[in-house]
């Protein structure tokens, strides 16, 4: 590829940048990994769900490659039971980024006979391993990159950067590449995939920071709101046609915000007041419970239940 | 996962664990976390309904980090984990690194990206060939402070004399292993003697606990000093229609910093031309860039140029080359074939590689080189010769790490089989 003479593109003058802070740190790190996953892989997707981690990697995926278009596929995987106002948020995010937004539903696999549910009301969540890997095959994509952390959990506290999958779509834990210095290695057989995850050493403050400090958009969800719930093990469940309530348990209404938006059948709000992304940091500062702890009914099933899940292929 | 940490105005260091395997890296990284107060309530009750399954007096620490269930199961480490946390002054990426020698490859891996590593030792036994091992790469990879926490006190009665002895031995094998600062603490991870908490069991002891330390070493330098150094990871040509004549090249500063204006040169090759923009993140137009940002540079003169290319300050560049002379760590269980094309990956370039026998190789033991002998097998070090198939512009590991270090790419498997320090003694 040859380089021309002189930018065309008129954006003002050149001014000084602010120092390179933590966060400048991070954003930067996070854009070099984007970019090393756009030019190993041939059809690099996006997972874009309309959550805080995939709007933060999206923006970023903005950022690093203005004043041109990330080269990435949109890929949702729907549950069938997520909350409107974030699908809502997801196709005007997705439209306005200007790029292709994929959607398959685990619904579909459950109608094609992929997935078969133990029984009706069984969370989804576990299954949508089946649709992506599905619609990773379909989209003959080699790469699929995700919003995932480190500090949310502890197998994920073992992940490499470039994660690899085999051509089952599986993790081994017990057999990653060694990851050396900044060399992303991307190389991989037929039919194998690679799992990028330019946030990994993010914290969730640092997603908040960033939230707060680039005015990114969010669903409403995130925010304080009034909501009908009812207290169950400490947890606040929403009450929602999807989630039957137990003896005794009467809805009452609270403010509340969601830490994460998932899957409705299992992801739980937080009792808050706090209205815009600095009043979320600064709460999240102040925590006492991890985000997955306070919120998401599934991973406290068990120890090894993430693990397990990631195996599989679930992100 | 745990209680996140705050870094407005805090500095940042990135620590590796390192040692044998059971000398208590993990179980001391829990008892840092756990007494800092960077563990959530839900982890605690997680971990105290693992004790009383397991039927034991005491949570284990080691399972905070421990994450895999083939670790929990077998009490080992197995790969890397890493932690975040902060004290006031500071915030901590942790990488709690497995000390078995299977493993050491996941060990080089957290250690790669560390600027201080903290080695534990076992006060019963001492140092092992594995944390005389780990101290070698530790030094290899340029890690310029470590800290060793001389560990398992309770177990010798906290007694000054065997605290003395393992010093003795510590200090004696680092001394030509060129570390900026080593600091040698006597701790019980178990116990939490010494650790965020001085404790009364070792009054005989006049330092402070070992957090204090760690406080007290230098900060990961947040910008790399030297010559302007930038790999380009792809070239950008939106060809939308109001960028129809926009070709950019995007990377992030390894080192250094770049200023319109500045004279670059282009490698391998060589040619030369002018920056006439960077753009940052955001496609926002600055004046100057220094090394950790990723930018979008646009140049004077029409050059081929795309990944793999190294652009560089013009007055002071890397050099071209088709043959290096390295310290390699061989990582892979197969150990290597001269005969073999590997391929050799330095920042974004990918060449094929021939690898010779090894010249000399370390011996761990004794810190003294030792003719090369046979094959490089996993774990072991030496310095090799490399030739390539085409040219590959790259500096010393000691002037510049990022242009400096590569990996070794078998591609039969994908495996990354070794890494690299060009123009590294052993
Ligand atoms: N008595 C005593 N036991 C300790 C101490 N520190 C660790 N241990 C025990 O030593 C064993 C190994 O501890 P780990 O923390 O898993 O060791 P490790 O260095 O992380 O081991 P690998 O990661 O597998 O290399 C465990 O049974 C710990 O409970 C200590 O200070 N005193
Ligand atoms: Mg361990």
């Amino acid at each position: 590829m040859t380089v021309t003479a002189e930018a065309v593109v008129d954006l003002g003058p050149a001014q000084a940048a602010a120092p390179l802070g933590h966060l400048e740190a991070l954003e930067s790190e996070a854009i070099y990994i984007l970019r090393e996953a756009a030019a190993q892989f041939e059809r690099p997707i996006l997972l874009f769900s309309g959550g805080k981690d995939s709007a933060v990697i999206l923006h970023l995926a903005l950022k690093g490659f203005a004043p041109g278009t990330p080269p990435f596929t949109l890929l949702h995987v729907d549950t069938g039971y997520n909350y409107p106002e974030v699908l809502e948020f997801r196709d005007s995010t997705a439209e306005a980024a200007g790029m292709r937004l994929e959607v398959r539903s685990v619904e579909d696999s459950i109608a094609q006979g992929r997935v078969v549910l133990s029984r009706p009301d069984e969370s989804r969540n576990a299954h949508q391993s089946v649709t992506l890997l599905d619609a990773i095959e379909d989209l003959a994509a080699d790469a699929c990159i995700g919003g995932a952390r480190r500090d949310e959990e502890k197998a994920r506290a073992k992940e490499r950067v470039f994660s690899h999958r085999d051509a089952f779509g599986g993790w081994d834990p017990r057999r990653q590449r060694p990851e050396l210095w900044a060399l992303y290695h991307g190389a991989i057989a037929p039919g194998e995939h690679m799992r990028v995850f330019p946030i990994s050493d993010w914290t969730e403050a640092d997603v908040w920071r960033y939230i707060a400090r680039e005015r990114i958009a969010l669903p409403p969800l995130y925010f304080a709101h009034q909501r009908d719930v009812v207290e169950r093990n400490g947890r606040l469940i929403p009450a929602h046609p999807l989630i039957s309530l137990k003896d005794g348990e009467a809805p009452e209404t609270r403010s509340v915000r969601f830490r994460t938006v998932g899957d409705i059948t299992c992801t739980c709000p937080v009792e808050s007041e706090a209205a815009t992304p600095e009043d979320i940091l600064a709460e999240t500062l102040a925590a006492e419970t991890s985000e997955r702890g306070a919120t998401r009914l599934d991973d406290a099933a068990s120890e090894a239940a993430m693990e397990r899940r990631k195996t599989a292929g679930y992100f | 996962m745990n209680k996140t940490p705050q870094y407005d105005g805090r500095d940042l260091l990135r620590l590796t664990t390192a040692g044998s395997v059971d000398d208590g890296k993990s179980t001391l990284i829990g008892r840092l976390l756990a007494d800092t107060g960077a563990l959530s309530s839900d982890q605690l009750a997680s971990l105290a309904a693992q004790a009383v399954q397991s039927g034991q007096e005491h949570i284990d620490l080691a399972q905070i980090t421990d994450g895999l269930s083939a670790e929990r199961e077998q009490g080992i480490t197995i790969d890397v984990a890493y932690r975040y946390f902060a004290t006031p002054g500071r915030s901590y990426i942790l990488a709690d690194v497995p000390g078995h020698e299977q493993y050491t490859r996941n060990m080089v891996t957290g250690a790669s990206k560390a600027t201080a590593a903290l080695l534990l030792v076992d006060g019963r036994s001492g140092m092992t060939r594995q944390t005389r091992r780990h101290a070698c790469i530790a030094a290899l990879l340029g890690i310029e402070d470590v800290v060793f926490a001389v560990n398992k006190m309770d177990l010798v009665d906290f007694s000054q004399d065997a605290f003395a002895a393992a010093e003795a031995e510590i200090v004696g094998f680092t001394a030509r292993l060129g570390f900026r600062t080593r600091h040698v603490v006597p701790v019980s991870a178990k116990q939490g003697d010494n650790v965020v908490h001085a404790g009364r069991a070792m009054d005989w002891y006049p330092g402070p606990p070992l957090l204090d330390v760690l406080d007290g070493l230098p900060a990961s330098a947040g910008v790399a000093q030297g010559p302007f150094r930038m790999a380009i990871q792809m070239a950008l040509r939106p060809q939308t229609s109001d960028t129809h004549d926009f070709r950019g090249l995007m990377g992030r500063v390894q080192q250094g910093s770049v200023s319109i204006g500045d004279r670059v040169a282009i490698l391998p090759g060589g040619r030369e031309s002018t920056v006439t923009g960077i753009l940052g993140p955001g496609g926002l137009p600055i004046n100057a860039a220094e090394a950790g940002r990723s930018v979008i540079l646009t140049l004077a003169d029409n050059i081929d140029a795309g990944r793999g290319s190294l652009i560089a300050a013009a007055e002071d560049r890397p050099r071209e080359t088709r043959t290096l002379t390295a310290a390699l760590c061989w990582l892979d269980d197969r150990p290597q074939d001269p005969r073999a094309n590997y391929l050799l990956r330095a920042s974004t370039r990918t060449v094929a590689a021939r690898i010779a026998l090894p010249e000399s190789r370390l011996d761990v033991d004794t810190l003294d080189t030792t003719p090369g002998g046979d094959k490089l097998a996993a774990n072991d070090i030496g310095t090799v010769e490399i030739r390539l198939q085409d040219d590959v512009a790259c500096d010393a590991y000691a002037a510049c790490k990022a242009t400096g270090a590569f990996i070794v790419i078998d591609p039969r498997t994908n495996a990354t089989v070794a890494a690299g320090m060009i123009d590294h003694g052993i």
